[in-house]
């Protein structure tokens, strides 16, 4: 996911930081293809497909849910980041540092960063409940906030350091393992949704849909402390997992070096392998576990994954988790060191893995990461309709593009305006009870658009009427 | 070698994949099944570096 969300599997950012991505380095189709397949079969899904079936979700839901979802999704990548990527060819750092500044693209850094370091912190966590099944330590229940135990501490401390060391000087051969790792992963994951289905008492494909509804996704009453899904919740989180990829714009880093925009179609990869056939096994996998042990809702990926699969199970479960943390974490530093450039970038990378390690020890990160993820997503968000705006519509809107390159300002506050009160709203109707965080995003998207268009007129007013 | 390589890549796919299915079709038990994925995820990644990404 999620990915997961942010993870990627290779590092192009490191080229062509502050120019346009030359006609050489760009890449073909299958390149994207792979690179979307990888990223979002991460060990994160393995807690998303449980967390649904926690939240009451029915067959029909879920199955139309993802299914629109993620076709929404892949048309955000096709038509609002891919186009505009394929055009500048610039990184989202670079494009949004002539728009807002450098001042304000360092508080983005920041922001960005800090939400990488408990995403890390997360796929720390899954790996933890996979490392812990072998020592037989007390793992966390669904609703834990706090750390349950030395034991935990110690698996995910152990963990978190591997992952970390490895990010900040291994980071090329973990990228390399994860290229080989990705197809037998995505096969791993089919199989655990086929072996789970067949636990749950399923023999043949033809009784799949009507016991999914009676034993899998029953639509029931949600688990304690959960959220009732309906359909709308299902669409919008499988749309919005991603959103500060696609409409957030941070893919522009990604397809700068796509030959043609339609390449983005390659998404739909990442989204029905990652975030349909894998969650859904997951999810299969969770409501075998409330069959044989009514009672016992824990979402421990590790154990879910040893029941159906043994240890090539847990095996992936620790590849998947350790592929997506890795670049995680080093990007999370990456961000970091744009604040403090003169850092050593192996430094920051081992305090951001610091970070995140123990942030990993906190299950409520995992454990709410459905909740975590929509905020991610919502954070980052505004920053992609500023960019949208600016490079289709500013000159239609009577305002410069590309702002602060122009004026020398290091705030743009037509883009920190509309990012930070766009958030501010977001989160205040969501605290306030208003709309469920899976719902703000879109038209919080809108409301970005709209003061980013007022607020360039107002600031630009001069330029404006020259 | 790369091909012999590849070759060893493609069964530990269908190592990893098939044995599940006939699982799901009551043809193989849970144990011999968790065996094959275990011995096909070794295969895989001994094999596949051999010829992916080189």
């Amino acid at each position: 996911m999620t990915d997961q969300i942010a993870a990627r599997h290779e590092d192009p950012v490191d080229e062509y930081e502050r120019e346009p991505v030359p006609e050489r380095a760009r890449l073909g189709f299958s390149s994207f293809i792979g690179q979307y397949a990888g990223e979002h079969t991460a060990g994160t899904e393995l807690m998303i497909g449980p967390l649904f079936i926690a939240s009451g979700v029915s067959a029909t839901a879920v199955v139309g849910g993802l299914f629109v979802g993620n076709l929404l999704a892949v048309l955000s990548w096709m038509f609002l980041t891919a186009p505009i990527a394929v055009r500048a060819r610039m990184t989202l750092y670079f494009q949004l540092e002539k728009i807002c500044g450098r001042t304000l693209v360092t508080a983005y850094n920041l922001a960005n960063g800090v939400m990488f370091c408990f995403l890390a912190g997360a796929m720390v966590t899954v790996n933890a409940t996979a490392a812990g099944l072998w020592f037989g330590i007390d793992m966390p229940g669904l609703n834990d906030v706090y750390p349950n135990g030395a034991g935990w501490i110690i698996t995910v401390l152990a963990m978190g350091a591997l992952m970390t060391v490895v990010a900040a000087y291994g980071y090329k051969v973990v990228a390399r393992i994860a290229n080989i790792a990705a197809p037998w992963m995505v096969l791993v994951f089919v199989a655990y949704g086929i072996v789970a289905a067949r636990q749950l008492g399923i023999e043949s494909v033809g009784e799949f849909w009507p016991k999914a509804q009676e034993l899998i996704w029953t639509g029931g009453e949600p688990l304690a402390g959960r959220a009732k899904f309906t359909f709308w919740h299902v669409m919008f989180f499988a749309w919005f997992c991603n959103m500060a990829m696609h409409i957030g714009m941070a893919d522009l880093s990604v397809f700068r070096y796509a030959r043609r925009s339609w390449y983005a179609v390659a998404t739909a990869a990442g989204m029905y392998l990652g975030h349909f056939i894998a969650w859904l096994s997951a999810s299969i996998l969770y409501a075998h576990q409330l069959q044989a042990t009514p009672g016992n809702t824990a979402v421990l990926p590790g154990p879910l994954a040893y029941n159906a699969a043994g240890i090539a199970g847990v095996l992936c479960v620790i590849v998947a988790g350790w592929t997506t943390a890795n670049p995680t974490i080093y990007r999370a530093g990456l961000a970091f060191q744009a604040i403090s450039p003169t850092s050593s970038r192996y430094r920051v990378t081992l305090l951001t893995g610091a970070v995140a390690t123990v942030a990993g020890m906190f299950p409520a990160i995992a454990m709410k990461l459905l909740d975590f993820v929509a905020l991610y997503g919502l954070v980052l968000m505004p920053m992609g309709a500023v960019i949208f705006v600016d490079f289709w519509f500013a000159e239609r809107f009577g305002f410069r593009r590309f702002y602060a390159e122009h004026s020398g300002v290091t705030i743009n506050w037509a883009a920190a305006v509309a990012w930070l009160a766009t958030l501010a709203v977001c989160l205040a109707v969501v605290n306030a009870g208003g709309l469920q965080i899976y719902f703000v995003g879109l038209p919080g998207w809108f409301a970005a658009a709209l003061l980013y268009i007022v607020i360039s007129r107002l600031v630009q007013r001069k330029e404006v009427r020259s | 070698m790369k091909h012999a390589a590849r070759a060893v890549s493609i069964a530990a796919l269908a190592g990893t994949i098939v044995p599940p299915v006939l699982f799901f079709y009551g043809q193989v038990g849970l144990e011999p099944m968790k065996a094959w994925m275990l011995a096909s995820a070794v295969a895989w990644f001994a094999a596949t570096p051999v010829w992916m990404n080189r």
